[in-house]
């Protein structure tokens, strides 16, 4: 992030200082992915990896397309295919859907983040992980109502997609929207975007998809990556995508009642982790405490 | 293609058939959502698969692979019984109502003039009744019986719906369904377009599928018409290129083609194809052709072409027969191809019966290989354990592998699918000692040029006498090739005289040595030279006409005449006078495109038509052809028959051809090549019952990008894919290790168990389907795995001798 973007910041994870406020506020702005023109190509993933030169390892075939299977610290956005069939209507959809951060208007990852700046929104929206200033603890795993934040094994950090908030503030589109080849991903205005959506719902609904619409789901304040999708009805069938996501109630806790008590945990357990690290050296990522990890982000969603 | 890619988005309804656009031409398919999106255009997939083509369709049909003609057979059937055929573009132009012999027929699914010991046909008998003037008749009311509309109309009754059921598995409801919205499109205003690819070239019947493609847009009325066409979606940048520029072993550049043994007489050569009008006042424009030959020998041979040598005539090969891919591999086998160089290509890996590939190339002397990559075939002959098992002591090849650049390190154009040749310019210096093709091929050519200079030879005239004018000899530059190719005139090439003013002096066309302004410039008496008649207008008097980006688009149809360049002539739509009714007009009023405007023919784009032919001569649209007219019956030209007839591949997960249960000669195509020994490398159903095919994913490219890390990370590992019935059947789990055996071969993976790929019932015998996808081997980054043609047949389309990837049958267990 150059020292000028953080003018732009209007939230800051852990922070009671205000934000910069000499800036004029930016034009809030949004991603919106057209699940009826997405073919699956995965020219978004790679680009991505390339924009970011983030890598993940060449991993093997599951049974599925999924490639990567899942997200990771190197895999900022996955597309997860899901076989939808209507047995009444003998109807068989193949439902493709690109996953990745939401970038929430009410960020449950920013809110629940106790280290000060690891996490931050911008004016346009944009919510940004700042690797320098996170200590990996997983709070935004926790708090995140899509399970997107994934913690790295290389350098305990969180990392996730940054709506290319390095293009978006020199003008360009994210890196994804640039290279999708059937216009499945546009990028503009969040106002802009919602009426392209309304046009693209009302296609769909004449080609007999009742159930079409858009995806901003209001418990999380909208989100500034949006889908069109056929059945906005039953937004589980494109792999999950909760029907009516919110922040878990004990990331409202935090911020609440609980806070200087945990703010005192927090301090105990640094203190700990300290003595940890003078007895045994610095800490690996395990894999039990990452799948605890998720586990936990699991069972808030429901 | 007939149309171009961007010209999709004018499309009615988009009909995708034989291949998987989505999957395949990603980047193309963004004008199927374009049409979708602004034009409120349905997109119908018909596949073996439900494919990421069918997962955008409005409305999708399983077909049981390798029976694409017995289904459009029977929309064809559909659409004129009926009434759903475009009468009046049908009568005008095509070629409905000529009347064929007397002799012809077809009976047990065999045409008149079979000879089943060489399985080939004399296709006398398939010729059209003639007048005393040589032209062929024709009945305007297209009742007599002869007549190809009448003709037509009885060869597909057959096709009946049930019959489509039972031969293709198609749900009888659904093939109905689209029937129906095709035959939206009979109308004058609407319009719909066929986009296929090798889901129709690769199979023993390939070429008549596509044709059975092209009835259908004829009988619609949806040729020559923006947002219609047969578009062929090429599988390569510039596989188009390949073709135009005369890659394949019977052609010349430009479709021009090589002589038979027989055709030693150059006058009976050119009056082979020079054909005369078959109707009075068309055009017939290979009558031309003798412009474009002795134009493209002057570009070979200069002064060492002259019309006394016939133009060099007797440097070009005869043919005693093709000498396709298939043919040379099957002379390799027997010891008869000693040399191979290979080019830019990975048989090993991309051509049928590996084991049969890996053993024609271990009996080799020499195997030189040109490519940017180590590909499977430089090291055929290596031990990469289970996925190559072959003794590197047991080979006598002596290979070399000279490194050449990829297409993003040289300038050059590439000619797309759309036929339009697009300049590009190099985006990186390539590694090593790479060096690019014209660099390679030149050094070699001339050193065996200076050995056949120095020491003689059988025939040395062709190779010493062949025009090398570059200015460094042992590296053309693409500049200068593009040139050649373009062509110039040797001397002042001048107008024809004007009939209304013949004293006036002939205008000067272009100077002597000025590139030519286009193929209408090219003259037969040695004046001009061309290296491919059909690119010439590339590189005029003006300069790169393929480096031009001028995207404006004045008309609004999506034909921006000045952004690259397209052949021929820069034309976007062939075909598109037929874009205007007999009278000239626009068949569709909302969509005007090639009209009549009382004294020449314009429009959004280039006419193909003579420009000041007025509607009342009657000059037909189909201008390439002796009729005039397109041809729904070819009474010459095809050698497996005049119509497209279903035949079963050669390798049937069923019993009989329904078509014509009681003829065994009649199954397969039985006019395609099979070589001896192959007919006993076909497997039977008892020992392989499922119905397999081969294709390509969209993560990757053939066998390149598993040599590229990011390709690899977003389809790391090889797999075949199967319906969840047949996993139950077989107790395959999902994700689990598969053995698939074909009679060639087998190879163990990993299942991907899917909803996708459902058993088809074919009257009475229950077809579950395999799906092979083909990038993985083992060279590159990806997870290795086994070359899919392990499993493939060694035979081919009758016409094109294009393997028949798409339909053969295997075997899969738990591995």
């Amino acid at each position: 992030m150059s020292s000028l973007q953080t003018l732009d910041i209007t939230q800051r994870s852990a922070t009671t200082t205000p934000s910069p406020q000499v800036r004029t506020a930016g034009v809030e702005v949004a991603k919106l992915i057209d699940v009826s023109k997405c073919i699956g190509c995965k020219a978004c993933q790679v680009a991505c990896s390339e924009w970011n030169d983030i890598r993940d390892v060449v991993g093997t075939n599951v049974g599925v397309y999924d490639n990567p299977a899942d997200l990771s610290a190197d895999s900022w956005t996955v597309m997860r295919f899901t076989e939808y069939e209507d047995k009444e209507q003998n109807h068989l959809e193949w439902l493709i859907r690109k996953d990745g951060c939401m970038h929430c208007a009410d960020p449950g990852c920013l809110k629940a983040c106790p280290s000060p700046g690891a996490i931050v929104q911008y004016s346009n929206g944009i919510v940004d992980f700042v690797e320098e200033h996170c200590i990996g603890c997983g709070s935004c795993v926790t708090g995140c109502p899509f399970n997107v934040p994934r913690i790295s094994k290389k350098d305990n950090k969180a990392y996730k997609c940054t709506l290319c908030s390095d293009r978006v503030s020199v003008g360009l589109e994210p890196a994804c929207v640039k290279t999708c080849p059937t216009g499945a991903i546009t990028f503009g205005s969040k106002e802009d975007m919602l009426e392209h959506a309304a046009e693209r719902v009302v296609d769909l609904k004449e080609r007999g998809y009742q159930g079409a619409g858009v995806y901003d789901p209001a418990g999380v304040g909208g989100t500034h990556v949006m889908y069109v999708l056929k059945h906005a009805d039953k937004p589980e069938i494109y792999a999950g995508l909760p029907a009516n996501p919110a922040i878990s109630p004990l990331v409202g806790l935090w911020k609440g009642a609980f806070k200087p008590l945990a703010l005192l945990a927090m301090g105990v357990s640094a203190l700990a982790g300290f003595f940890h690290y003078v007895k045994m050296g610095p800490n690996d990522a395990d894999a039990d405490e990452e799948k605890s990890d998720s586990t936990a982000a699991h069972q808030e969603q429901k | 293609m007939t149309n171009h890619w961007v010209d999709i988005k004018n499309a009615d309804v988009v009909l995708i058939m034989g291949g998987n656009a989505a999957e395949a031409h990603p980047c193309g398919f963004k004008w199927v959502t374009e049409a979708k999106a602004h034009n409120k255009a349905k997109l119908v997939v018909v596949d073996p698969r439900f494919t990421r083509s069918a997962a955008m369709a409005d409305f999708y049909a399983p077909i049981r692979v390798g029976t694409d003609i017995a289904f459009l057979g029977g929309v064809i059937n559909y659409l004129l019984s009926n009434d759903k055929i475009q009468k009046e573009y049908v009568k005008n132009y095509t070629n409905a109502a000529f009347l064929i012999s007397d002799d012809y027929a077809c009976a047990d699914g065999l045409f008149s003039g079979y000879n089943p010991d060489k399985r080939n046909y004399d296709n006398t008998s398939w010729g059209y009744q003639k007048d005393k003037d040589g032209f062929a008749k024709i009945d305007e009311t297209l009742e007599n019986p002869r007549c190809v509309y009448q003709i037509i109309k009885q060869h597909y009754s057959r096709y009946t719906p049930e019959m489509v059921n039972k031969i293709c598995g198609t749900p009888k409801d659904a093939f109905v369904k689209v029937c129906e919205y095709i035959a939206t499109t009979s109308v004058p205003d609407r319009v719909m377009t066929i986009m296929y690819a090798l889901g129709w070239t690769q199979h023993s019947q390939g070429t008549q599928m596509i044709r059975t493609g092209a009835m259908l847009q004829l009988l619609l009325g949806n040729m020559g018409l923006p947002g219609g066409g047969m578009n062929a979606l090429r599988g390569h940048s510039n596989i188009q290129g390949l073709t135009d520029l005369g890659l394949l072993s019977n052609l010349l550049p430009g479709y021009m083609s090589l002589p038979g043994e027989k055709e030693s007489n150059y006058e009976d050569y050119i009056k082979a194809r020079a054909l005369k009008p078959l109707r009075p006042n068309q055009m017939s424009y290979w009558q031309n052709y003798p412009k474009f030959h002795v134009s493209f020998m002057k570009a070979w041979w200069g002064n060492a072409a002259t019309k006394e040598n016939n133009w060099a005539f007797d440097y070009l090969p005869k043919l005693d027969k093709g000498y396709d891919v298939l043919q040379a591999f099957e002379l390799m086998s027997q010891g008869k191809i000693n040399g191979y160089i290979c080019q830019g290509f990975n048989p090993l890996a991309s051509f049928p019966n590996k084991a049969k590939i890996g053993g024609a190339l271990a009996k080799l002397k020499f195997l030189v290989i040109i490519d940017p990559l180590a590909t499977e075939t430089s090291e055929f002959w290596k031990n990469f354990g289970v996925y190559n098992d072959v003794d590197p002591a047991k080979c006598q090849t002596e290979v070399f592998r000279l490194p050449s650049t990829c297409f993003a390190e040289e300038d050059g154009s590439l000619t797309n699918s759309g036929r339009w040749l697009q300049w590009h310019w190099k985006g990186a210096e390539p590694p090593g000692e790479a060096r690019g093709d014209p660099e390679i091929i030149a050094g070699i050519f001339t050193r065996i040029r200076a050995m056949y200079a120095k020491d003689g030879g059988k025939f040395p005239d062709p190779i010493v006498n062949l025009t090398w004018p570059y200015k460094i000899p042992s590296s053309p530059s693409p500049e200068e090739l593009a040139m050649e190719y373009n062509g110039k005139a040797l001397a002042d090439v001048t107008s024809p005289p004007d009939p209304k003013n013949p004293k006036e002096p002939p205008k000067v066309l272009a100077a002597a040595g000025q590139q030519l302004a286009g193929f209408a410039q090219l003259r037969d008496d040695g004046s001009t030279s061309c290296g491919c008649w059909i690119y010439s207008g590339a590189w005029t008097a003006a300069g790169n006409q393929m480096a031009r980006r001028d995207n404006s688009d004045p008309f609004g149809v999506g034909q921006t005449l000045n952004w690259a360049w397209a052949w021929p002539a820069n034309r976007r739509i062939l075909y598109n006078r037929a874009a205007a009714d007999p009278s000239g007009k626009s068949w569709n009023p909302r969509r005007k495109y090639i009209t009549w405007n009382g004294k020449s023919w314009g429009g959004a784009d280039v006419p193909d038509i003579r420009p000041d032919a007025a509607p009342e001569e009657g000059v037909n649209p189909f201008i390439m052809t002796a009729e005039g007219v397109a041809k729904l019956f070819v009474p010459a030209g095809l050698v497996d028959g005049p119509l497209p007839e279903h035949y079963e591949p050669f390798e049937s997960p069923v019993p009989t051809n329904l078509m014509s249960p009681n003829n065994p000669k009649a199954f397969a195509n039985p006019a395609a090549r099979v070589f001896k020994g192959d007919m006993e490398a076909f497997g039977k159903p008892k020992d392989f019952p499922y119905a397999a095919t081969t294709y390509r994913l969209t993560e990757h490219f053939h066998y390149w990008t598993k040599h590229s890390e990011l390709n690899a990370i977003s389809q790391p590992q090889q797999f075949v894919e199967i319906g969840e019935d047949l996993a139950a059947e077989k107790g395959i789990a999902h994700g689990s290790k598969v053995k698939v055996k074909s009679n060639r071969g087998e190879i163990t993976t990993v299942a991907v168990v899917t909803k996708r790929l459902k058993a088809l019932d074919c009257n009475g015998t229950k077809v579950h389907t395999v799906g092979i996808p083909i990038h993985w081997g083992f060279k590159g980054v990806a997870q290795k795995g086994y070359l899919a043609n392990t499993l493939t047949p060694f035979v081919g389309d009758a016409n094109t001798q294009t393997p028949e990837f798409k339909a053969f049958i295997v075997n899969i267990e738990k591995a």
